[in-house]
């Protein structure tokens, strides 16, 4: 019985027309191929791109140099040097450093940092045209987090409920 | 013997002892805060609640002695309920700001919360806070995390002696702080930081520096007091950022003194020299360490064909390593000349050969805590030897006589029995006076050459009550000081010290100078005997005879004489004449470009290895902790190749360890000992001076070159206030000067203005003028008459 249907199958090209019908849904079906870089995909609020470190309102930077991020770091892509500020001694970093080239964005910064400071924004195209570039100082990263202030304490806001 | 059981196991403890001893000894974790083993009991902090069977409620195990029979559960439900609820205590005020506090890592109240605190707060009102104290520049303040544990304040109290910390306020509103805005001014104060428990008390010059997580810990010696105490070196990233004590009960116990935890700075001092320098003409020249050594043989072989081998002089910083200082004098005797040393503020040399192997203490430093009677010659103990001095104090707190015979009135900070404030010139007088009253009824056998130095005194009523004081308790010591050894008749003072201890059945001890004056004795980095104080034919020059007679070329090993040395302005002008001055140093200075021909960088204490011995003759090895900066080499290094150089035998080392080894097979097992070294003075020369007496103090924080470049140090108030002349008010008023006013000071030539102090420790026909200081170098020798004029 089975060897009678497999013919009249075979006969009639059964395979190649299920295929085919297959192929034909998609065709008169809506796309969802993104055209990069003209499209976007929606992007988790969670996403872990590029580093940035946030201010305050005020303006004040959050970062305390407790150093919680560097010794985390599985990496050790971060390098950290703290002191007294001059004109007011509180804690802060004289440098602050994210090697791009060696973290693995694996956010267990981000996790570790008591006052939300270094954060991995949802900026992921960014390239270094040299090795430095690549480096992340402490004024690229405050740079950064000035650009996308919004977007990242909103995510941080709806996150809220989460953490 | 009395048996207890701590959670279930059976442990032996002396009755008498606490809880927490007996727990602590078996490796028995009990959190605890308030509870030091070297303090007082406070039972303050309640951390250490136990369970002790038959008792209604827990015990604090820091203050429950032991009982035969005893049973203690540290970890049961009951103990455990405790602890969490005095924890939850202690959290309702501490500030959860761990993130930015220095003791974060390795505080105890973080370690416990994390065993014992709740992780939710149930207090919801406002957390206490307390304003901040300045302590000055060695400890931050920081005193909303205080716990009041109190161990800062038992600390001053029972330590530093001095009641500069108190915990005024009750209950709510207790706070620590001084009773009165002000610095903390003791030596020991950099102790308070590595006791407080929490982070209310850090140290300043680390603040903010490095994380407890990051340092790695070395250990090394100290590199500035006579005892050589142990020391943790913490370092991040090639760079020293602390120092902390490491335990020897034999020496330093658990405390440091602060010029050797915040000394380490002067390793990154901005004058520091990183390259050899050679002066071409009158410009000095970078360049490499083979044209800088070959130039330092050129120079020295010349001025050698020129005027011989005894032209040369080495002079030597006692701080130096044996190695170093032992490769010194076998270059120097490879070269043919005697002439080293490293006694650079004695001015007396004649009973040189009568000297000890080593200024020894005469016993183990622990056991100057049990000393029934001292008597100390010329010596600022606090300041010089902070530690030995809290030795003494301990022993003079439990009833030992301290009896004084110093040229300044200083604060001490423990009981002193009787004291002689004399200007040095009278120390002869009063030592005699004592020795001849312990003569007169004598119980041992004494040379008549001692009775006939001794024929014409006649002791006061004074010295007849201290010599039967010295007659009492059961361990007796008379110790020399520093002032004893710049005593320009020191070999006297010696000889009186030793007739005194002799009589009085006491032991002779010297409390040294710097942290290897021991080792530079027995490395034979002195004039007269060989490494190993083995006997040499004849002897060479002494330092003062080699800065105020001039020599044609001077080798100096970490030294800058004008103000380590005790003839500062001759020395100046004999190096500025010297034909050839090589110098080793870690620093470069304007006076040192003035007068050297070459300077060759040397790494300084934790760059390098090498063994320091100290007061007691404990040799004491470490090794380098850091890389120094540049082309910075240790000066055994340097030393071996301008050896090698000169085509000496025996400088193959390839490890200072080898150094080491081959002097302490040459040393052997010598006896260390001073009852017998000494030699009765030919005669005695009571002098009455007439005039102003100049008395010199090395001061605490200018005692060398590294401790001099230390900046937290230099802002204290032991280091700022040794400027100008110090008078007290009779001379003052009898003179007709007023205090900060400028006054025209005169010695033997030199004339220099300097502001008036006034100084009541300072007595009459005296003025203090402290060395070390570069506004002083110009007035010369330590000793001398001084003529004051007042400024119109």
């Amino acid at each position: 019985m089975n060897a009678i249907t497999n013919y009249i199958k075979s006969l009639f090209l059964w395979e190649l027309m299920k295929g085919l019908s297959l192929t034909g849904r998609y065709l008169f079906k809506s796309k969802i191929t993104v055209q990069y870089p003209e499209e976007k995909t929606p992007l988790s609020n969670r996403f872990r791109g590029l580093h940035a470190l946030r201010r305050y309102p005020n303006g004040e930077e959050r970062c305390i140099a407790c150093k919680l991020c560097e010794a985390v770091c599985p990496a050790l892509a971060i390098t950290i040097e703290s002191a007294p500020r001059e004109n007011d001694g509180t804690r802060r970093t004289s440098r602050y450093e994210i090697d791009l080239l060696k973290c693995i964005f694996c956010g267990f910064c981000e996790e570790s940092c008591p006052v939300d400071s270094i954060v991995e924004s949802r900026t992921f195209e960014y390239h270094g045209e040299q090795r430095g570039d690549l480096l992340m100082t402490k004024e690229k990263l405050l740079a950064q987090g000035d650009k996308v202030e919004q977007e990242l304490a909103a995510d941080r806001a709806y996150d809220a409920r989460y953490r | 013997m009395a048996t207890i059981e701590i959670d279930g196991k059976p442990y032996q403890a002396q009755p008498g002892q606490m809880l927490i001893e007996v727990a602590d000894a078996n490796g028995i974790n009990i959190p605890r805060f308030c509870y030091h083993k070297k303090l007082s009991i406070a039972a303050n902090c309640r951390m250490c609640l136990v369970e002790v069977e038959k008792a209604p409620k827990p015990m604090p195990a820091c203050a429950t002695p032991v009982m035969d029979g005893m049973k203690v559960w540290t970890r049961s439900a009951k103990a455990l309920t405790a602890q969490q609820a005095v924890m939850e205590f202690l959290l309702i005020n501490h500030p959860l700001d761990c993130p930015i506090c220095d003791q974060g890592g390795e505080c105890e109240l973080q370690d416990v919360a994390v065993g014992y605190g709740k992780d939710v707060s149930r207090y919801h009102e406002g957390k206490r806070v307390v304003i901040d104290k300045n302590l000055g520049p060695l400890i931050a303040t920081e005193m909303t995390r205080c716990i009041h544990c109190t161990r800062c304040v038992r600390f001053s109290q029972e330590i530093t002696g001095i009641q500069e910390m108190g915990a005024p306020g009750r209950g709510e509103h207790t706070y620590i702080g001084t009773y009165i805005e002000k610095n903390i001014a003791s030596e020991l104060s950099g102790n308070m930081i590595d006791l407080c428990p929490v982070g209310a008390l850090t140290s300043k010059p680390f603040r903010f520096a490095a994380r407890a997580w990051e340092i790695q810990q070395h250990d090394t010696i100290a590199p500035h007091d006579s005892l050589g105490s142990n020391l943790h070196l913490h370092i991040y990233r090639n760079q020293i950022m602390r120092v902390a004590p490491k335990e020897n009960e034999a020496i330093n116990e658990v405390w440091i003194s602060d010029r050797d935890r915040f000394s380490y700075q002067g390793l990154t001092a901005e004058d520091r020299l990183t390259v050899p320098l050679i002066k071409i003409g009158e410009t000095w020249q970078a360049t490499s360490w083979e044209k800088a050594l070959a130039f330092v043989k050129e120079g020295l072989k010349k001025v050698i064909s020129a005027h011989g081998n005894q032209a040369v002089g080495a002079l030597a910083s006692p701080t130096a390593t044996v190695e170093e200082l032992y490769l010194l004098q076998k270059l120097m005797r490879g070269i043919g000349s005697h002439n080293i040393d490293h006694r650079l503020r004695q001015v007396d040399f004649s009973d040189q050969n009568a000297a000890p192997l080593f200024p020894y203490l005469g016993q183990a430093i622990a056991d100057l805590e049990h000393c029934g009677t001292a008597l100390i010659i010329g010596s600022h103990l606090r300041k010089e030897q902070p530690l030995l001095n809290h030795r003494l104090r301990k022993a003079s707190l439990r009833g030992a006589k301290i009896i004084l015979i110093n040229p300044i009135d200083y604060e001490f900070n423990l009981p002193i029995a009787t004291k002689i404030i004399a200007p040095p010139a009278a120390w002869l007088n009063h030592l005699a006076g004592i020795a001849k009253a312990l003569l007169e009824n004598r119980s041992s056998l004494i040379p008549h050459s001692v009775e006939a130095l001794l024929a014409t005194v006649s002791p006061d009523a004074q010295q007849r009550a201290l010599a039967q004081t010295l007659r009492t308790g059961n361990k007796r010591t008379v110790l020399l000081g520093n002032l004893a050894t710049a005593h320009p008749q020191f070999s006297v003072v010696r000889a009186l010290a030793a007739i005194i201890a002799k009589l009085s059945g006491a032991t002779l001890g010297y409390l040294g100078e710097a942290n290897n004056t021991a080792g530079a004795w027995l490395a034979g980095a002195i004039p007269h005997r060989g490494a190993a104080g083995n006997p040499i034919a004849a002897a060479g020059l002494d330092a003062y005879t080699m800065l105020t007679q001039g020599m044609k070329s001077y080798i100096l090993l970490g030294l800058e004489p004008e103000l380590d040395s005790c003839s500062g302005t001759a020395a100046l002008k004999h190096l500025q004449q010297a034909d050839f001055v090589v110098s080793l140093t870690a620093y470069r200075t304007a006076t040192i470009e003035n007068y050297a021909d070459v300077m060759l960088p040397i790494s300084l204490f934790a760059e390098t290895s090498g063994t320091y011995i100290n007061v007691v003759g404990n040799w004491q090895s470490f090794k380098g902790a850091i890389q120094p900066r540049g082309d910075i080499r240790p000066a055994w290094k340097i030393l071996r190749v301008l050896g090698n150089l000169f085509n000496l035998d025996g400088f193959e080392y390839t490890a200072s360890d080898q150094i080491c080894d081959e002097l302490r097979q040459q040393v052997g097992n010598k006896i260390i000992g001073n009852k017998t070294a000494w030699q009765i003075p030919t005669h005695l020369e009571l002098n009455s001076t007439s005039g102003l007496q100049r008395i010199t103090e090395m001061p605490i924080y200018s005692v060398d070159a590294l401790v001099r470049r230390a900046i937290a140090l230099q802002h204290t108030l032991d280091a700022t206030q040794v400027t100008g002349i110090h008078i007290n008010t009779q001379v003052a008023t009898q003179l007709g000067l007023t205090a900060n006013n400028p006054v025209i000071v005169k010695q033997n030539g030199a004339v220099i203005n300097l502001p008036v102090v006034i100084d009541e420790r300072v007595p009459d026909e005296a003025v203090l003028i402290y060395a070390g200081q570069v506004a002083q170098i110009e007035l010369g020798a330590w000793h001398d008459q001084i003529e004051l004029t007042a400024t119109c």
